[in-house]
């Protein structure tokens, strides 16, 4: 169980007993190290950043703290525990032993499965690589950076995958995804909202809360593929993966917070006093949620996808939390209810649920999304301020699925050219909000001192002091 | 009476309904409804595996409470935060050393037992070491705070807790046992002292705490006599070690919410709790805006602890009213001389729901201080027998007196 740290790749899938997979992961590792002294975060490599570490995989040694420069993480292979006589749990294969290796059939579906979520991996640390040189507190860099190293070993996660088990093919996706670049226009990241730009931290924010649970659901339904490595791999990745939810989901409630306690203490809700107190009004961060929420929701995919009905059928990818549903897990028969949209109605139909996969995933997510903004909305509730966050309707702002040729109001109301034309800029963050937005970011690097625009955690990381040094520059 | 029984609990506030310490439990003790994630207190075994994989530190509470009263499943479904420990009567009684029950009972006799903190106060720990189990602190400094020839000598102690779990808020007391013992061979009392350093430590960033000691050579009457515990702290060096309980105290704290004002009243060593409010207010900067007035008595300049850096910081940041009672040709003032000559801005404190009072320092400046109060009252038609009541059970008035 406990991970190897005397080899050159830290792992605890016994690498040094299949030579040829160890000397090909040998030969990607400087290569990695490349892309992430070109493309991970900027201006950073002798900084010693308070990072969390696994050295081992079960719970007492899966965080271990200590300072280290970032080029000397020790990124490496970890798999969560193999579970004796592991089935799989769904689809047509429902109750055979767990595949140890890649059914031939299923081949060339399993790797773009492997491909696509192991390129957001990357991509992300590319989408944030500059947020560092303007930090609103050392405590929030340090997360950031956190955040950077996970996402780098998640892609050392899946490109294991490719080395192990998909032979030369995967060797060459390996290499492909530290040449694709996000935002590149000829070498651009697989899927969209990866090569949007993350220009500020409340975008960083913004994009841990909601577009890494798309991370988090992405990887639950892979952790229950009945491809047992892919499932063991994507186990100890959801458990990093929450810490990132963590930074988002806390970083935009102390900027609440710090807004509020300005609304409160000035007694306003005058959007322009409060950007002139040097704070980020409510209903611009309403905005940014809008946005990040509507950008996110297309990673799913279309409503009804014969794709997702045919990975679930054959046992590559399952639903949420699968083996704790209480059904046949084949859905032959079930049904699931899906929007459609007649005339300028939207109404609800019911359709095969092994069609509707992509939709049930994305609900789960609105789930999920729609309780941590509840939490949000006990600041304003706690300070006495009747604003209150809320999710738009799913089909608003949406470029894939039944809503992507349709403006559809965050109310729900399918609405016209014109009359989305005029009020767009009402429910998404303009490019003056996105100025004023740039404008707060200046970097504060004081340990203990934070950005006029964000409230201090009310606890520090491992139990640190909130002004611990979780940074050293040296 | 001092068997601390700690229940596991996670806070809500903090946590992020993530499912990792659920996931990691290996005996299922973690469970959760569509609000929060609760722990059964009859199933955890304290083996803290669900601690370091938990990505918040929300999981990472242990509460003392009475015995065999956990808090339910059901109490803790409905929580938005933790309660405050001391919330629960049961809970501090049964935790509480004998010795620190009496000093706290006498501190706030006058009136009446102490009165609830006030709403938005941060949520204090209390009772986390008891005298047979303390925990040990380094001494990191201690400095004379009073003028060489000054008759006091009242010293500015830190104590430095290491890496261990101490957590203290401005207001809070800390327990010393002086080493040794008395001349009837019995263990020496513990002494309680207020917190002189804010909650973020006296060096922020470094988990310390400091304490403002006054040497005791006489007692109240007059008559010499050689304080055990304040000699022993006086006396220390850096580096030496001291053996401390707590902390203690979950009443005298100051509120939390923008816009709240402090007025402040204290003599001597009164001033600790004081110069930790202030030091809290002066690092938050404008985060916690909100008044600040200061009413504090000495017997001459010199004697006033910390006086060279109150002088230092901005008038508008602190409004500082020094009353000194032994200026050689100058007629004694007190501090209830200078609340009258106050009258106007005191009164509209008093009457200012976000504004809270705390009054520490020697029993003896209690009468004149409420004197003081109810002249200001008859002075602008109000009536200071009703007033007082209220104020203090909305927390908005503390006091702490030996």
């Amino acid at each position: 169980m406990s991970i190897d740290y005397s080899q050159k790749i830290p792992n605890n899938v016994d690498l040094s007993s299949n030579k040829t997979l160890q000397r090909a992961l040998e030969h990607w590792q400087p290569a990695y190290l490349d892309w992430w002294n070109e493309m991970g975060p900027d201006k950073t490599s002798t900084a010693e950043v308070y990072l969390r570490t696994a050295i081992s995989v079960d719970p007492k040694g899966w965080a271990h703290f200590d300072h280290v420069r970032m080029p000397d993480y020790r990124w490496g292979i970890f798999l969560a525990p193999a579970e004796v006589d592991r089935k799989v749990n769904f689809g047509e294969h429902k109750g055979q032993p767990a595949w140890q290796e890649v059914p031939g059939e299923y081949r060339s579906t399993l790797r773009r499965i492997i491909v696509t979520q192991g390129d957001t991996e990357p991509a992300s640390v590319e989408q944030q690589r500059h947020l560092g040189m303007t930090c609103p507190s050392l405590y929030d860099m340090r997360n950031l950076f956190q955040v950077n190293v996970e996402e780098g070993r998640h892609l050392w996660a899946m490109v294991y995958l490719l080395h192990a088990h998909f032979g030369r093919d995967g060797r060459e996706e390996g290499e492909a995804l530290l040449e694709r670049r996000s935002g590149d226009a000829d070498n651009p990241r697989i899927l969209t909202a990866f090569n949007e730009k993350t220009p500020d931290w409340l975008s960083f924010f913004m994009f841990t809360f909601i577009t890494d649970r798309d991370g988090k659901f992405q990887l639950a339904a892979l952790a229950e593929s009945g491809f047992d490595p892919l499932s063991r791999t994507c186990r100890f990745m959801l458990t990093e993966e929450a810490h990132h939810l963590f930074v988002g989901e806390s970083g935009i409630s102390r900027i609440i917070q710090r807004t509020c306690e300005a609304m409160a203490s000035h007694k306003t809700d005058d959007p322009a006093k409060l950007r002139a107190m040097g704070v980020i009004d409510l209903p611009t961060l309403q905005k940014y949620l809008n946005f990040h929420y509507s950008v996110t929701s297309d990673l799913y995919g279309a409503e009804i996808s014969s794709n997702a009905a045919s990975f679930y059928t054959n046992g590559l990818k399952g639903r949420y939390e699968e083996t704790k549903l209480g059904d046949d897990h084949r859905l032959d028969t079930a049904e699931y209810p899906v929007m459609e949209v007649v005339g300028d109605r939207i109404i609800t139909r019911h359709v095969p649920a092994l069609t509707a996969l992509n939709e049930r995933l994305r609900d789960d997510w609105v789930k999920d999304v729609q309780g941590g903004i509840d939490r949000w909305n006990k600041v304003p509730e706690k300070l006495g301020i009747p604003f209150r966050f809320t999710l738009p309707h799913k089909g608003f702002h949406r470029k894939i699925g039944i809503f992507g040729e349709l403006h559809v109001s965050p109310e729900g109301k399918v609405i016209s050219e014109a009359e989305w034309t005029h009020k767009h800029r009402d429910w998404l963050p303009t490019a003056e909000d996105r100025a004023f937005v740039q404008s707060l970011m200046g970097r504060v690097a004081e340990p203990g001192k934070f950005a006029n625009w964000i409230a201090p955690p009310s606890r520090g990381i491992n139990n640190q002091p909130v002004d611990f040094e979780y940074v050293r520059f040296n | 009476m001092n068997d601390i029984v700690k229940q596991h609990l996670i806070d809500p506030g903090i946590c992020i309904r993530c499912n990792t310490c659920e996931e990691t439990c290996p005996v299922k003790a973690i469970t959760h409804d569509s609000r929060n994630y609760v722990v059964k207190a009859e199933v955890c075994n304290d083996c803290r595996a669900c601690v370091p994989p938990c990505p918040t530190g929300a999981i990472d509470n242990w509460f003392p409470i009475a015995p065999g009263k956990p808090y339910s499943l059901e109490e803790q479904f409905s929580w938005d935060e933790l309660p405050a420990p001391a919330a629960t009567p049961a809970a501090t009684a049964t935790s509480e050393p004998d010795d620190v029950a009496r000093l706290t009972s006498a501190a706030t006799a006058g009136q009446g037992g102490p009165a609830p903190a006030p709403w938005s106060a941060e949520k204090p720990a209390v009772n986390l070491y008891n005298e047979k189990g303390p925990i040990t602190a380094t001494v990191a400094g201690n400095f004379r705070l009073t003028g060489e020839g000054a008759s006091a000598d009242i010293r500015h102690i830190v104590l430095d807790f290491g890496g261990v779990h101490f957590p203290l808020l401005e207001g809070q007391n800390i327990g010393i046992v002086p080493p040794g013992s008395d001349t009837q061979g019995r263990p020496h009392h513990v002494r309680l002292y207020s917190v002189a350093s804010p909650r973020d430590g006296e060096r922020p960033g470094y988990h310390n705490c400091a304490l403002t000691v006054k040497r005791v050579t006489e007692d109240h009457a007059g008559k010499p006599v050689q304080g055990v515990c304040s000699n022993y702290l006086c006396d220390l060096k850096k580096g030496d070690k001291v053996q401390v309980i707590g902390p203690f105290g979950a009443n005298f704290l100051m509120p939390n919410h923008p816009g709240s004002s402090l007025m402040m009243i204290c003599t001597g060593t009164g001033s600790a709790p004081m110069r930790a409010m202030t030091e809290r207010r002066r690092r938050m900067a404008q985060k916690e805006s909100g008044s600040l007035m200061l009413f504090f008595g000495a017997r001459v300049q010199d004697e006033l602890p910390y006086f060279g850096p109150l002088m230092k910081l901005p008038k508008d940041f602190i409004d500082i009213n020094f009353a000194f009672s032994r200026v050689p040709g100058q007629p004694k003032q007190y501090v209830q001389d200078r609340i009258r000559e106050r009258h106007d801005d005191v009164w509209q404190r008093l009457n200012d729901e976000h504004c809270y009072i705390y009054l520490c320092g020697l029993k003896g400046m209690e009468k004149g201080v409420d004197e003081a109060f109810r002249d200001v009252c008859r002075q602008h038609g109000g009536d200071w027998d009703k007033l007082q009541p209220q104020l203090r059970e909305k927390g908005r008035y503390h006091i702490e007196t030996y």
